[in-house]
């Protein structure tokens, strides 16, 4: 993976608001490599986000999302300081993560 | 003697299998993949396998996506659920080859809001399926795609 991970969360009124980036091919299986070889599908299957230890977000997906996936999403309650975790499993068992701690607006 | 062993036996059974019982357990956290709706080639098929049934059209759900995308390999496509309760946000390709993309499952204070982006082989309609206190909601908004994102 040449690109690391980024992320950044910032309080927006009473919420987190929580940008991902992550680095992945995200291969659809449908894509063929100079050879004429269809490239086997490589994607991240699971992504699941904690706050504070809590799971936040629990997200399934296909090959159809986008290489170097991003994620946006947003926590209600959150405060300033508060911890928010990342971690994806892609269907060859790969794993990534990143952490952050949310930022005052 | 070989009652002793038995025992023992029986003993390691049990522990082993507590064993696996907690390893289960700790995979739990993860929803179980939704496998038929990610295969589902169709959308009525995927629309099933999610459990969809007597969806209702809603207003309260905005998707913010291009009227055009240029470039089908990368369409930035948000979701925002105003429905009370909102459980989980699905996103359905209805033209893709495989039409379910994505589910999102809300919890601990999450808003009913996603944002990613998405790979669309071709013009089609997308779809947000919202599920709120056990009930089924949708909205759909059409994207038209110059070069699919799929092959590419």
């Amino acid at each position: 993976m040449a690109e690391p991970m980024k992320i950044r969360a910032k309080m927006e009124g009473d919420a987190a608001d929580v940008k991902v980036l992550m680095s992945h091919p995200m291969e659809t299986g449908q894509r063929k490599n100079e050879k004429g070889e269809l490239v086997p599908r490589h994607f991240i299957q699971s992504v699941i986000a904690t706050h504070n230890g809590k799971i936040v977000l629990d997200a399934q997906w296909s090959q159809a999302i986008a290489r170097n996936p991003f994620l946006g999403f947003r926590i209600k309650g959150a405060r300033a300081g508060d911890k928010i975790t990342i971690s994806w499993t892609d269907n060859k068992g790969d794993k990534g993560g990143i952490d952050t701690t949310v930022a005052a607006s | 003697m070989n009652q002793l062993r038995r025992t023992f036996l029986k003993l390691s059974a049990a522990v082993f299998a507590a064993g696996t019982g907690l390893l289960q357990a700790g995979q739990a956290l993860a929803a179980a993949r939704n496998k038929a709706g990610f295969e589902s080639k169709a959308t009525a098929d995927a629309l099933k396998a999610l459990g969809v049934s007597g969806a209702q059209q809603s207003k309260d759900i905005v998707i913010t996506a291009p009227d055009i995308a240029e470039n089908g390999a990368q369409v930035a496509v948000t979701v925002t659920s105003k429905i009370a309760n909102t459980q989980s946000i699905s996103i359905v390709v209805d033209k893709n080859p495989f039409p379910l993309t994505s589910s999102f499952d809300f919890a601990n204070g999450a808003e009913g809001y996603v944002s990613t982006r998405l790979k669309m082989e071709q013009t089609s309609n997308v779809m947000a399926v919202v599920k709120a206190d056990g009930n089924f909601f949708t909205a759909s908004k059409e994207v038209k795609v110059t070069i699919g994102g799929c092959g590419g």
